[in-house]
């Protein structure tokens, strides 16, 4: 409790919670939001912004801004629930190598440098694109896959500077199982690095997303804000003259973005006192 | 010496462990990607070239996967990567080294400024953090470092091309000029793309480099400076600006991954025809061949990078060289 308390006194964390809180009741709420199916094609192609449509019509005569609505539906969820994945595969393979050290340890940080230092984006359009299916469950099972590797490192020197302490070592000197004592006593110590990982990965979750559905390697069908892009830039948006057709989904994607950075970056100062400004 | 000699086997290490991944990805899908692409283009192009590719990719062969890995191996250290399907009867070494020029031109420039650019702005921001002008550049390059490079791209597209007309739209050259006319429309060709990937890429830099400062300026030979009554100047190069750069080495290959991934989709936005718009061309055409060296290719250069960074960082933390501390 008191951790959210001072999670919340932070303003940067504050702020980016609140945009945050603005897409979720966004997304939930689309159906009453948005004025009209976002599948609809019952409307004149490509039309200028105006009162009936809020960002004009796109070349197959559907609505944009009811379409950016209900992309805050996939893109949110898929950001989250990718960068759940990615902290979970972070926090196993942290805990592991750093809890139990020795061979274990040197395999599994190898495999991790390895990974950390090999591109993400190229190797996600790679198995997407060796992929026989497109969608978006290929999209989080990539770009979890691919992610893990920094915060596995964090978390794992997290785990080697707990292990050390008078706590950690008396339930040792008790008797208590690896279990007992990574879950109880090592884990709960690691909630704040463990949030700002959730954070960061989400960050790129949602910047990796949008990157592979504006090149197509998503479900094209599926509507979020990557795959509006795609359509956008597929139907020569900008030499339509169409620019909020491509401004608005992608701004979408940054202010989701800048409202985990903003979180991530509230953690930071929250965990790190030297962070924290002096006023 | 110990410490480059590390380096240089896990660089080793990991270009092998790349080599691996390229080979095994296509062969660890459901049902055989390379069948789809055989399929494909059976009749399109010549029959020793299927066979080629059938070859390449373990279709319908009797050969035991370690042979084929040998085989693919081989391939790759002599520099055959066999031939593209989309650019047929191109080789795709050729299309390879066609590409490279344009990427390590854009990308080699583009990451050496966003790098000193947001260091520098990561000093200053960290020294004065409390100013206004200090809090609005952090907003500012928290945005940057959220936002995806393909949608500066097309904005840049938009204002700086289309509604300006400044900037040309696309590619990388005029077509049929020559001498110090081509290397000017080169260059002029090059703006846009490169102003993209630098103000998106040097948001991060400043990010973690405002906080490496944040960090170092608690420290007590910071105050014992300033007791001193130092230059201001004289504190934040030689006493905190120096120390808190380190960090920002350790970094370096994850910040690197992402503006690589960034300059490649920014390459599709310009057509810009460097390795990122032929991999995405490798792509839509279900090239294999081509998308497998060209994705060898990026992790080779990264993992060059980075051992460049590795090797840097050594030089300027005595700590590393020595083996002591960290």
């Amino acid at each position: 409790m008191r951790s959210l308390v001072i999670f919340f006194k932070n303003n940067k964390a504050l702020s980016g919670f609140i945009i945050l809180l603005i897409f979720v009741i966004i997304a939930i709420f689309a159906p009453f939001i948005s004025p009209y199916s976002p599948t609809s094609k019952s409307f004149l192609p490509l039309q200028p912004p105006s009162r009936a449509h809020l960002l004009g019509t796109d070349a197959t005569g559907q609505d944009i801004f009811s379409q950016v609505i209900w992309g805050t539906r996939l893109s949110l969820s898929v950001g989250m629930l990718t960068g759940a994945i990615t902290t979970l595969i972070a926090i196993s393979i942290g805990l592991i190598s750093g809890y139990f050290g020795g061979a274990v340890d040197n395999i599994l940080m190898l495999i991790t440098n390895a990974i950390l230092v090999i591109p993400g984006l190229p190797l996600m359009i790679v198995i997407a694109s060796y992929f026989p299916i497109r969608g978006t469950s290929v999209i989080i099972l990539v770009i979890s896959l691919t992610g893990w590797a920094w915060g596995a490192r964090v978390l794992r020197s997290q785990v080697l500077s707990l292990k050390e302490r008078e706590f950690v070592l008396s339930s040792k000197m008790l008797g208590e199982s690896p279990f007992h004592i990574i879950f109880v006593d090592i884990l709960p110590n690691m909630l704040g690095i463990i949030f700002a990982n959730f954070f960061g990965a989400t960050v790129s979750a949602v910047l990796s997303e949008a990157g592979l559905e504006f090149l197509g390697l998503g479900d094209v069908n599926a509507i979020s804000w990557g795959t509006i892009l795609f359509w956008a830039q597929n139907n020569m948006a900008l030499y339509l003259g169409a620019w909020q057709w491509i401004f608005i989904p992608g701004l979408c994607i940054s202010l989701l973005g800048v409202s985990f950075a903003l979180m991530n970056f509230g953690v930071d100062e929250i965990v790190n006192p030297k962070l924290r400004s002096r006023g | 010496m110990q410490y480059v000699f590390k380096r240089a086997l896990l660089l080793i290490f990991t270009i092998w462990i790349a080599l691996t991944i390229n080979f095994l990805l296509p062969r660890a899908m459901p049902g055989n990607p390379a069948q789809v692409m055989i399929a494909k283009y059976r009749g399109r192009i010549r029959p020793e070239a299927i066979e080629a590719l059938e070859i390449a990719f373990g279709v319908d062969s009797d050969r035991t996967v370690f042979q084929q890995y040998i085989d693919y191996l081989k391939r790759m250290v002599t520099g055959d990567f066999g031939i593209s399907v989309t650019f047929y009867p191109a080789n795709v070494s050729e299309v390879l080294s066609q590409s490279i020029f344009w990427t390590i031109g854009l990308l080699g420039v583009t990451t050496i400024i966003s790098f000193l650019l947001g260091i520098r702005l990561g000093i200053w921001s960290g020294w004065r953090r409390d100013s206004p002008l200090s809090t609005t550049t952090i907003f500012i390059a928290l945005f940057l470092n959220s936002t995806p490079y393909f949608w500066v791209a097309l904005i840049a597209v938009y204002v700086f091309g289309l509604q300006l007309g400044w900037f040309p739209l696309s590619g990388a050259y005029a077509s049929g000029v020559t001498g110090w006319r081509f290397i000017g429309s080169v260059l002029y060709h090059a703006i846009l793309p490169a102003l993209t990937i630098i103000i998106t890429a040097t948001g991060g830099w400043i990010l973690t480099m405002r906080n490496n400062m944040l960090s170092v300026l608690q420290e007590d030979y910071i105050s014992f400076a300033k007791a001193k009554g130092l230059p201001e100047k004289v504190i934040i190069s030689e006493y905190a600006a120096r120390n808190a750069i380190l960090p920002s080495f350790t970094g370096f290959a994850m910040a690197l991954g992402f503006i690589v991934g960034g300059s490649l989709i920014t390459e599709t936005v310009f057509n810009y025809p460097g390795v990122g718009y032929m991999l995405y061309q490798s792509v839509l055409n279900i090239d294999y061949p081509l998308m497998q060296a060209l994705f060898l290719f990026i992790m080779i250069t990264v993992l060059v990078a980075n051992f460049i960074a590795d090797l840097t960082y050594s030089l300027l933390d005595p700590r590393i060289r020595t083996g002591g501390g960290v």
